[in-house]
């Protein structure tokens, strides 16, 4: 029982997260909306020549052969500065989906090289990060199929986030799209990384809260002295810290792929998408009439992770699966750990 | 990280749970609080537990412990309350004073006091709070007088858990003149020694389970005193940490209480609505968020960490937690929640009414919660002192 990351975990998790906060502060995000963009070609060369899209895949496809706990970490980070480009998406699910594919048609060789493969999940009609996807997996009744962009009509939704870059994508299924049989656990991959992704922008969100509530001034003192904005505040920490340990869980069981595993991945999932609900209400309220306005950083970050809450499965779904976890397996101390329960 | 027990704490977790099976007394304990009967009948199970070395078990041989990990101390936990054993009657001798003696005490004081503790043969109170310092323990006013190898003590304690029965104290007090967080000493005293008046306060629904303790020129040698003169602060922040952040409340009280509360929904469940269930199952996840919390924290202590700031968000967390999966199973027993245990159609869903009694207290002691709240706001996040 070892319930902590090792220092090699912890060292490219460091690694990454100073990159991305180097290179996708808040002030690049405006500068690329600015120009009309959702994607910055610099960056993605920097995350594509540091290997972190091919951390998942395979050594045998010239990937690193690393786990979903060795990647959590990094899906925190991005989360934190509201990474535009579908880094998590694609190392963490499109890249291992490709190479358990017994036919990729080479597109696993080209997604570590940077091109962008786009999803669509049945739990998500509209798949994220499309206008720059050079081909997608989508789904044909349950089956998973291969698509190349010229093959596919994408019809653009205009969302909350401009980041999300979703759109719906039609295409004409064959035998010759029909890639594989099913979907495994990309829903719970995909619900897993966006709990991380939701930790990461929950602490953003009550740091942010925290730097405005120590400059803004009223009656004669910093806001973040009155014990009425402190408690909001430490609050949502105390919601972060009672989400993190359950995605970090969640991580190193999902591979189990029984029921009991994927019901910590739905505790994930709620509780990061609460943590993050609760710290970036609770910012806005910081913030005051500011946290309304489009001026201040804080609604890329609300943006974000007002998007993942329901991507990769709702909270409602979520909890129907913890309630039949709960029901039907058994529970007590000695019964915590997904690996305690047989399948 | 590994989310799987080895086969080493496999086998300690059966060694546990055969020895619980054997020797925990069958039904529930008369209460430690309300008679001198009630209070031994729980000092003789401490003593049994410590023949079979298992009163603290992360403590080192020497002191009557097994020298083990967290981890072992957390399986040790789980069964404990899996078997339904006693409510440990000297918890603030192991969970609280024991580990600051580990940290702050000298030799002759471990070897003096840490393994009459694992026996229970003393049974300590805490004496921190005053009528005039709760929540701002700075205030604290009793005075301990140097006078050559002996401190006299004087002053008033209160809210002191146990201590009606209790045999020792470990009190807070102060050089005379001196001011708030400065000048002030941990000092361990006999609730027995001349010059000690004990009161009791009785709770709401009448257990005693609080004292008033009165000092009136109570004389104690140097020697008695645990950390440095004028370091007391700084000794019970440490105690506070680990009382708040870890050992107070080990998750297996949760975790076996949620099992209990999923229980209890199901006797129920033809009729009760079927929003309950999001309710239960959200008492359940809660316990379950709290144990991986220690557990990782465990890990990390284990590897040789310091408790920090989680301390505060643990007892926030926990405090809350505590109350809601008790209003829970309030809710589900409907008419029958506001039975007392010993009336006629009570059965056994009485024990949920005294646990909620318990749990409103939560949010209260170990450092309120609005204190915690300022604590992780200013210490964690660093937001300015008001």
């Amino acid at each position: 029982m070892q319930f902590a990351f090792t220092e090699d975990q912890l060292a490219i998790t460091q690694a990454a997260r100073e990159m991305l906060v180097d290179t996708c502060t808040p002030a690049d995000l405006r500068k690329l909306l600015a120009q009309g963009e959702t994607f910055d070609k610099t960056r993605w060369q920097t995350i594509r020549e540091m290997g972190l899209i091919g951390l998942l895949a395979p050594e045998s496809s010239g990937g690193l052969g690393m786990t979903l706990a060795d990647f959590i970490g990094i899906a925190e980070a991005a989360g934190y500065v509201g990474l535009p480009e579908p880094l998590v998406e694609l190392a963490g699910i499109t890249v291992p989906l490709l190479a358990a594919m017994p036919n990729d048609r080479g597109l696993l060789a080209r997604a570590l090289d940077g091109a962008v493969v786009a999803l669509g999940h049945p739990v998500n009609p509209f798949a994220a990060g499309a206008s720059h996807a050079e081909a997608f997996l989508l789904d044909d009744g349950n089956s998973v199929h291969l698509v190349d962009r010229q093959d596919a009509t994408l019809t653009a939704q205009a969302g909350f986030d401009p980041f999300r870059d979703l759109a719906k994508v039609g295409f004409t299924p064959s035998q010759g799209t029909n890639a594989a049989t099913g979907w495994g656990d990309t829903a719970d991959r995909g619900a897993l990384l966006a709990a991380g992704q939701m930790i990461g922008l929950a602490q953003r969100c009550v740091d942010l809260s925290v730097a405005y509530a120590k400059d803004r001034m009223q009656f004669g003192k910093p806001i973040g002295s009155y014990q009425a904005v402190k408690h909001m505040v430490a609050s949502a920490q105390v919601k972060i810290e009672f989400a993190r340990p359950v995605v970090h869980a969640a991580a190193a069981e999902l591979p189990l792929g029984t029921l009991a595993a994927r019901a910590r991945v739905a505790h994930a999932k709620i509780a990061a998408g609460e943590a993050a609900d609760l710290a970036a209400r609770t910012a806005v309220q910081v913030h005051g009439a500011m946290g309304m306005t489009w001026e201040v950083d804080l609604h890329f970050f609300l943006k974000r992770a007002f998007a993942l809450n329901q991507a990769w499965g709702t909270p409602a779904a979520h909890r129907a699966l913890i309630i039949e976890r709960m029901e039907t397996l058994p529970v007590g101390p000695d019964k915590m750990f997904a690996c305690e329960i047989p399948a | 990280m590994k989310l799987e027990y080895t086969q080493d704490q496999r086998a300690f977790r059966a060694e546990v749970r055969d020895w619980l099976e054997a020797n925990v007394p069958p039904g529930p304990l008369p209460s430690f609080d309300l008679t001198r009967e009630g209070f031994e009948v729980h000092r003789a199970w401490e003593r049994k537990l410590n023949e079979g070395r298992w009163g603290m078990v992360t403590w080192p041989e020497p002191y009557g412990g097994r020298g083990l990990d967290l981890i072992r101390w957390l399986i040790f936990e789980e069964e404990y309350y899996r078997a339904k054993a006693p409510v440990r009657v000297n918890q603030n001798g192991i969970f609280l004073l024991g580990p600051t003696m580990m940290e702050f005490g000298t030799d002759e004081q471990k070897a003096r006091f840490l393994p009459s503790m694992a026996a229970g043969d003393i049974v300590w109170a805490q004496a921190w709070s005053e009528p005039g310092a709760g929540s701002d323990l700075a205030g604290v006013r009793s005075t301990a007088t140097r006078e050559g190898d002996e401190y006299v003590l004087n002053g008033q304690k209160i809210w002191s858990s146990r201590a009606v029965f209790a045999d020792w104290a470990f009190g807070l007090f102060r050089e005379p003149g001196s001011e708030r967080h400065k000048g002030m000493s941990l000092i361990l005293f006999p609730l027995d020694a001349p010059g000690v008046t004990r009161r009791a306060i009785e709770r709401m629904d009448g257990e005693k389970v609080f004292a008033e303790i009165f000092l009136d020129n109570v004389r104690v040698p140097v020697a008695d005193r645990l950390g440095d003169e004028g370091q007391g602060w700084h000794v019970c922040m440490a105690t506070a940490g680990f009382e708040r952040g870890l050992m107070l409340r080990s998750p297996a009280r949760y975790q076996v209480a949620a099992k209990e509360l999923i229980a209890l929904y199901q006797a129920n469940k033809d009729r009760l609505p079927p929003s309950m269930a999001e309710r239960v199952a959200q008492s359940w996840m809660d316990a379950e968020a709290y144990a991986l919390s220690i557990y990782s924290t465990a890990s990390r202590l284990d590897a040789g960490g310091k408790i920090g700031a989680e301390s505060s968000t643990n007892k926030i967390f926990w405090s809350e937690m505590d109350i809601a999966l008790r209003q829970c199973a309030l809710d589900i027993l409907g008419p029958q929640a506001e039975l007392l245990p010993t009336a006629p159609d009570a059965q056994d869903v009485g024990a949920w009414l005294n646990d909620y009694i318990f749990a409103l207290a939560g949010p209260i002691y170990a450092g309120s919660n609005e204190i915690q709240r300022n604590i992780i706001a200013e210490r964690m996040l660093g937001l300015p002192r008001a």
